[in-house]
């Protein structure tokens, strides 16, 4: 669903900023531990240590019944009485409260796909990886190991990298990107260039070098852009999931 | 005099003041936009011409207005207008998550205003009203069709369609034909099953409900492994589609399969996710079906509007159905059956799929699954096309719609064979927006325009007999193009970009052209009319 990619940056940044989650009250840590204690112990042999179930019990993070439930309100008397193929248990209220407290938990970390954790993804070989950083890649066009890349891999998780190398964005860790320039050249008069700070159909504007900002009409111009990340957006077309890979483990290994 | 014409205008406005009349909805638009898409067809083409590329240039802002959200837990705060409204009588009724207006279409005013006190759910957006006579109806983001009193904004009454504790969310504008009210569902983070209903008018009561999923020993539970995997197999109904009358089909698209990004627990094609069906809305019964992404893995809901187009192809008159699919694919299928005709890629270098089968279907490629050190895939979760309305113009033979060449990286995190929710993470890497324009008898886009800026909104668009394309772009401009090559021929900035798709109507022998942009409506027309 696009309602929830929170992760993209640039495509729904306005839709996202909108979109409010009215969230239900995060259980208490310390219910969270007891219950997940308990839950092993009492319920784990057949619905799984996670809850999600095994063969003799079902998944219960995506059961009607616990989403439906508060603090134990359905869990409680289910449980104290028991039903087709489970038996009954005796449980304080406090205890039935801790369980209702784990299975919460446990459905919010499902919920929540922004903080599931990321596996490895330093998977690939450094050695290539510099092959083609120096080779078909022509990275070293415009960056060097040495220079504007040294110590990158101490900088930048490889998670943040990975993402980051294919296309920077800037303000991660490192220095920003150049900036892109333009190139205006009225119908008459000289041409002015600087950095490039807005453009659409219709207008284009930007800061000269004495730090003036400058807008034109873009059906009066001409008007050259100058993208230093367009080599970025080339590549993206290019790369296999091996070289990508390789790539980041090059990357890392600049320490 | 002056009191006879005042009486005279009295008079005309009580006429107006009519409930809607049923006939509207099989006409083309013109004094009314009495339908999420202006009429079934979903062809978002109007045949009002006095706005033409002749005059375009000098078109004017008649007026704006800004609204403001109260009430509700959840509600408060900036409006995003994401609905289209509808124009009936003179009034244009729309909707924002837990709030509800209705504003006189010659000047903006504020006729009423109504909130819903929230329970939850997500407030992703809201896409507007269905109307049956005097009577609306819009769904909430804690999945209550509410339906209001057209004339007064009071609620008559509502009804839960889906339970937001289970982790759906609501807001499509519910379809209505004849006396059905056709409601969608969303929610995909924890694996909930989807389906599509339909409801009295009168009373709220549920007529029929059709699940996304088949059932254990239904007709499609074969490319499920096993009842789990199909019961919370996801497949959501979040978007309206369109109807053809004569056929009496109700065509729409359902949303990707769950969990998301980790599809080992649902080996197969997983029907009837990601696919185009054909219901009869009296029975809720499904007559046909064609999938667009099967065993979708990218997140890739097909819910894009299905356009009905009556013409020629290939030298025979068809009844057809197109649409320009979020993973980048354009179908032509045959309506009567769901016969592909033709499928072709309206966006370059989607790398997701092998290329296509025999009946047109795109066939996925398994090593652009989400892998747990990420797969570098295009399109990126956003898809080429998404939920945002194309237009398509009998004049030109075009279908238009906003798209992205685009790529994301896809990490799974769920490796356990009974993976939950999306299984795995998105990341945009790189994005760049575009409009298509793709002559439905060959595939092919015909022209594009490529929006100097990347990433940003994507508008929805409409098509005029007028000879005008409207749609806004990335930025913050609403603007008209030549359908025929894509020229601008007329731009106004707005406070934000435009987040619905444009409607167009006459009153008083005048033509509106209304947009919704951030929190405001504005509305054009041309001076000295």
């Amino acid at each position: 669903m696009i309602g929830r990619s929170l992760a993209v940056a640039v495509l729904c940044a306005a839709s996202i900023a909108q979109a409010q989650l009215v969230s239900r009250p995060v259980p208490p840590a310390d219910a969270v531990e007891r219950g997940k204690k308990q839950f092993v112990i009492q319920c784990g042999s057949c619905h799984g240590a996670d809850a999600r179930g095994e063969d003799d019990g079902p998944d219960l993070v995506r059961s009607e019944i616990v989403l439906d439930d508060e603090q134990g309100s359905l869990i409680g008397p289910l449980l104290r009485q028991g039903r087709p193929g489970m038996s009954a248990f005796e449980l304080s209220n406090a205890q039935i409260q801790d369980l209702a407290a784990f299975l919460r938990e446990r459905t919010q970390a499902a919920i929540n796909r922004n903080a599931y954790p990321l596996l490895n993804v330093l998977t690939g070989d450094a050695k290539a990886g510099a092959a083609f950083f120096n080779g078909a890649g022509r990275c070293n066009t415009c960056h060097s190991a040495i220079g504007d890349l040294a110590g990158i891999g101490s900088r930048v998780q490889p998670p943040q990298l990975q993402t980051r190398f294919l296309y920077p964005r800037g303000g991660r860790g490192g220095a920003p990107p150049k900036p892109t320039t333009a190139k205006v050249t009225p119908r008459t008069g000289p041409a002015v260039s600087g950095t490039l700070e807005f453009i659409d159909d219709f207008a284009v504007g930007l800061r000269d070098a004495e730090g003036y900002y400058r807008s034109f009409s873009r059906d009066a111009v001409k008007v050259e852009i100058q993208d230093p990340l367009s080599a970025h957006a080339q590549l993206l077309k290019q790369y296999t999931d091996k070289t990508m890979h390789d790539v980041l483990a090059y990357l890392v290994t600049l320490k | 005099m002056k009191q006879v014409v005042l009486a005279a205008l009295i008079l005309a406005g009580a006429l107006a003041a009519q409930p809607l009349n049923p006939a509207k909805l099989l006409q083309p638009p013109t004094d009314s936009w009495p339908t999420y898409n202006g009429d079934y067809t979903g062809r978002r083409f109007s045949p009002l011409k006095q706005i033409n590329q002749a005059n375009v240039g000098t078109l004017n802002l008649a007026w704006t207005r800004r609204f403001t959200a109260g009430g509700g837990r959840g509600g408060g705060g900036a409006v995003q207008i994401k609905a289209t409204p509808l124009e009936v009588n003179g009034i244009l009724y729309f909707a924002a998550p837990d709030n509800a207006w209705a504003v006189d279409a010659r000047s903006g005013r504020e006729l009423w205003h109504y909130t819903w006190e929230t329970t939850g759910g997500l407030h992703i957006g809201n896409r507007g009203f269905g109307m049956y006579g005097d009577w609306l109806y819009f769904e909430t983001p804690d999945c209550y069709l509410v339906s209001l009193d057209a004339k007064t904004g009071k609620m008559r009454w509502n009804q839960q369609i889906a339970d937001v504790k289970q982790e759906y969310f609501c807001g499509p504008a519910p379809m209505v034909i004849k006396n059905h009210i056709i409601t969608g569902v969303g929610g995909d983070s924890l694996d909930v099953p989807g389906y599509l209903e339909s409801r009295d008018p009168e009373t709220g009561a549920l007529q029929w409900r059709w699940n996304t999923t088949p059932r254990p020993g239904q007709p499609g539970a074969e490319t499920w492994p096993s009842r789990q995997s199909m019961e919370h197999g996801g497949g959501m109904t979040w978007h309206a589609g369109t109807y053809d009358p004569e056929l009496n089909l109700y065509y729409f698209g359902t949303g990707n399969p769950n969990p998301v990004y980790a599809p080992q627990s649902r080996i197969g094609d997983n029907l009837y996710t990601c696919s185009i069906v054909a219901l009869n809305p009296d029975t809720g019964k499904l007559v046909w079906y064609y999938q667009v992404s099967p065993h979708d893995s990218h997140d890739f809901d097909n819910v894009e509007t299905p356009v009905l187009i009556d013409g020629e192809f290939k030298g025979q008159p068809r009844k057809m159905l197109a649409q320009a699919a979020r993973n980048g694919y354009f179908v032509l299928l045959d309506r009567t059956n769901g016969k592909n005709l033709l499928t072709a890629p309206f966006v370059e270098a989607l790398n997701w799929s092998k290329g296509l089968d025999a009946t047109g279907r795109p066939i996925p490629n398994p090593d652009m699954e989400a892998k747990p050190d990420g797969t570098l895939v295009s399109p990126t979760e956003g898809g080429a096309a998404n939920w945002f309305a194309p237009a398509f113009s009998p004049l030109t033979g075009l279908f238009y719609t906003h798209a992205s060449e685009s790529y994301g990286m896809d990490w799974k995190t769920d490796l356990s064979k009974t993976p939950e929710g999306y299984g795995g993470r998105n990341q945009t890497i790189w994005i760049q927006n575009q409009l298509q324009a793709i002559d439905y008898k060959t595939g092919k886009v015909v022209w594009s325009h490529r929006y100097p800026n990347q990433g940003g909104n994507r508008s929805g668009l409409l098509s005029t007999a007028g000879g005008l394309l409207f749609g806004g772009d990335p930025t913050s401009n609403v603007f008209a193009m030549d359908p025929a090559n894509g020229k601008i021929l007329w731009h106004a900035g707005l406070q934000s970009s435009v987040g619905n798709g444009p409607i167009t109507f006459e009153l008083d022998g005048r033509q509106y052209v209304v947009v919704g942009a951030g929190d405001s409506l504005y509305a054009f027309t041309l001076p000295g009319h």
